[in-house]
């Protein structure tokens, strides 16, 4: 059995789809239930970043913005280098359930891999801090 | 497909990772840098047999690379990409989306109960 390429959660909130969508899509909404702190471009292609007490970040790029919805978004796969282009993307769908709202998250993409990753997984090239001391060497060497 | 070998990749790094002896010599190179088995064995309480036996196995395993230093000796260095393809299975299982459903629950009903907190007027 593979591991989850894709997580998928339904609950049911009492309150409107309004309510949520703020709560979702505002810096004032994330920054009271998810981050501590929040900023957000609500718009396909805009920056939303969340910063935690703890010292971490997440840097998101909003791609679907339908109120009141679905918001989508992009984020890092955390845990890998900054420097990694792989990212999950999150998708909110909220959908009218009585005086309420049923609210879906599903975050995909954890199993794909880069085009590289199999050949630098299995392949003999060395990398990692040596390689990247390395570099910065050269780097310092060819500005002398 | 790439998926059965991103599994067989992982499986090696969560083999290795199941034993003591190999946890604490991936450990040590990671946090110590490249070292050779002699520099291990004086490191880790783990004779220097058994250091050796591990990095050929973890060797073969692609878990670190041998690369000859001065006067012949070895020295082992952890290769990271295995190690990141494995991260990428335990990101899905690191992801708290019940916790912070719940978060988001608690947040709206806490507005509920204070209606003036958000700064509307009725």
């Amino acid at each position: 059995m593979a591991f989850p390429d894709r997580i998928e959660r339904t609950v049911e909130i009492a309150h409107p789809p309004a309510k949520v969508w703020a709560a979702l899509t505002t810096a004032e909404g994330l920054s009271a239930w998810f981050g501590n702190q929040a900023d957000i471009d609500l718009r396909p292609g805009g920056a939303a970043s969340m910063k935690w007490d703890g010292g971490h970040t997440a840097d998101m790029r909003v791609e679907r913005v339908e109120e009141p919805t679905v918001f989508g978004f992009t984020w890092h796969i955390y845990g890998l280098p900054d420097d990694d282009p792989r990212r999950t993307y999150v998708e909110f769908t909220l959908e009218p359930a009585g005086a309420g709202t049923r609210l879906t998250v599903v975050e995909s993409g954890f199993a794909q891999l880069a085009d590289d990753a199999y050949s630098k997984a299995y392949g003999g090239n060395s990398e990692g801090w040596a390689s990247e001391l390395g570099e910065l060497v050269s780097y310092l060497d060819a500005a002398a | 497909m790439p998926q059965p070998d991103t599994e067989a990749i992982a499986e090696q790094v969560f083999i290795a990772l199941a034993d003591p002896s190999r946890r604490s010599i991936l450990a040590a190179l990671a946090s110590g840098g490249p070292a050779t088995a002699t520099d291990l064995a004086d490191r880790l309480p783990i004779t220097r047999q058994a250091i050796a036996k591990h990095l050929a196995l973890l060797a073969e395993a692609g878990l670190v690379t041998a690369e000859p230093g001065e006067r012949r000796r070895v020295r082992y260095r952890v290769r990271s990409a295995p190690m990141q393809v494995a991260q990428q299975f335990l990101a899905a299982l690191a992801r708290d989306w019940d916790g912070t459903l719940d978060a988001l629950k608690g947040h709206l009903d806490q507005q509920l109960t204070e209606p003036t907190r958000t700064g509307e007027s009725q």
